[in-house]
């Protein structure tokens, strides 16, 4: 693979809470340009640390961190690249902290250096293309669930970045607002990483599983072919499963 | 939830510069607040009363925000009248009412129903985000008006925490006593409450850092020239200074 491509790559990482266990365990992890990776493992095993150690929102104790093809070490050094990487977080009550919707999605261009009228442009065009116009001066404590979560991904798309990580993008949503956000991830052109416990969701915006076992993850290419029983309601009648 | 049941609007007051009204507000309740003369406090009292009318607020939101305020005007008809010292007005029995008293309690209440109605109708008639970026334009120190915004943000997702701990407590059965298990049950309450305002802040501040936060707030905030704005600001100043002159003018005359 060309090594121009490899937008993140993690040698020997290891990870210690203070004081608790290891979660990273001498990781070693390639993504490429183009990757859609769905990460799934069970609860505790890392997937948000993982996450927050690319961002260089936690430090680790060993190992090297290249991003876009250089060593990140120090907190300037990841800096002046996180809005390359849009980071969505878990809770969409902890990625908006602006009064109103507007203001919000402005942050992150602001921040860039841009000026008022484009920060304004780049959100106005975020906000439209995730179909929520007309929500820019709604009260973002006053949102529903679903749309807290639309939002906080109109933060971050606001910022234009190459990477997305997606900390279980569809987590509570119901099942509308969940076909909503397939249709928006598979239409972005974008590299990401996906984590979810949702397979349906997964199968349909992601190339390849990845899982995180002992520190470490590893490639999950294993197909399982299984049936498996369920019932429904009028079951008995002739039907079909797509 | 703070519900801002004045905040939206569409008359005059409500599409006055913030700003105006921020300082405006501040002038008036200092000039109110320190006048003595009956003269000016009812005068206050009525263009209070007026700014409300002009402000088209909902007249059984301001008398309901008035009701707590009237409680304490009670209080002070019953203590002040009893135990300020000076010559007696009249007496019940053996309980005098002393005529200082019941003046000063008088001019108490009047005082603070001007004051506060001037409030519903000034500052209470924008949002709470609005009146923080007035704030911010004014002068006032960034990091506390950020203290006053990221308050406003998460004080609802702390009561909702507080909310679910609460339930969580009472589906198993938690009656509170004047026990040492009531005290605790509390007391495990508030730290974990501590404990969630601290995580909470520290992932808000991750997500931040995440979209470039470098320790500097950008405003978007722009206010739309309007000459009512100007208008509105004289007539405002005029009366504010004729009751200042006037109260100046009767104090003069009293000593």
């Amino acid at each position: 693979m060309d090594s121009n491509n490899t937008l993140i790559n993690l040698k020997d990482v290891t990870y210690k809470y203070p004081g608790g266990k290891t979660v990273l365990d001498r990781m070693d992890f390639k993504f490429t340009k183009g990757d859609r990776i769905g990460l799934v493992a069970p609860n505790g095993s890392g997937k948000t640390t993982l996450f927050h150690v690319i961002m260089g929102l936690l430090k680790p104790s060993s190992g090297t961190i290249k991003i876009f093809g250089k060593e990140r070490r120090k907190e300037k050094d990841f800096a002046g690249i996180r809005h390359r990487m849009g980071l969505l977080f878990q809770d969409a009550d902890d990625q908006l902290f602006s009064p109103t919707v507007i203001e919000d999605v402005a942050f992150g261009p602001l921040n860039l250096g841009k000026s008022k009228q484009e920060a304004l442009d780049i959100s106005r065009k975020t906000l439209d293309y995730l179909g929520l116009n007309g929500f820019e001066d709604r009260i973002t404590f006053k949102l529903s669930g679903g749309e807290k979560r639309l939002v906080s991904l109109a933060t971050i798309l606001a910022m234009q970045p190459e990477v997305l990580l997606l900390d279980e993008p569809t987590n509570a949503l119901d099942a509308s607002m969940k076909s909503r956000l397939i249709g928006i991830l598979q239409g972005l052109d974008l590299s990401y990483i996906l984590i979810s416990h949702e397979f349906d969701v997964l199968s349909e915006t992601t190339h390849t599983f990845y899982s995180m076992e002992d520190g470490k993850i590893f490639r999950d290419d294993r197909v399982h072919i299984h049936t498996h029983q369920h019932s429904h309601k009028i079951g008995k009648q002739p039907h079909k499963h797509i | 939830m703070i519900p801002e049941a004045f905040a939206d609007g569409k008359s005059v007051i409500h599409s006055i510069d913030p700003r105006i009204k921020v300082v405006l507000a501040l002038i008036y309740s200092f000039v109110v607040a320190l006048s003595s003369s009956f003269v000016i406090l009812l005068s206050s009292l009525v263009t209070s009363m007026v700014l409300v009318m002009v402000a088209r607020l909902d007249a059984r939101e301001v008398l309901k925000r008035l009701a707590v305020l009237l409680g304490f005007i009670l209080l002070i008809w019953m203590l002040m009248p009893l135990t300020y010292p000076g010559a007696t007005l009249f007496r019940i029995g053996p309980v005098a009412f002393s005529s200082p008293g019941v003046i000063l309690a008088a001019q108490i209440s009047l005082k603070s129903v001007a004051i506060l109605l001037s409030l519903m109708a000034l500052l209470a008639t924008m949002s709470v985000a609005t009146m923080g970026h007035a704030l911010g334009i004014l002068g006032i120190p960034d990091k506390l008006v950020y203290l006053l915004l990221i308050t406003y943000r998460y004080v609802f997702v702390m009561e909702q925490e507080y909310q679910r701990l609460i339930r969580a407590m009472k589906i198993r059965g938690f009656k509170p006593g004047t026990n040492l298990h009531s005290y605790q049950s509390y007391a495990y309450l508030v730290g974990m409450l501590f404990v969630h305002a601290s995580a909470r802040a520290d992932r808000v501040s991750k997500a931040m850092k995440c979209r470039g936060f470098t320790g500097r707030f950008h405003s978007l905030w722009q206010f739309e020239p309007d000459p009512r704005n100007r208008l509105f600001a004289v007539i405002m100043s005029l009366i504010i200074i004729l009751m200042t002159t006037v109260e100046l003018w009767i104090q003069t005359i009293h000593s």
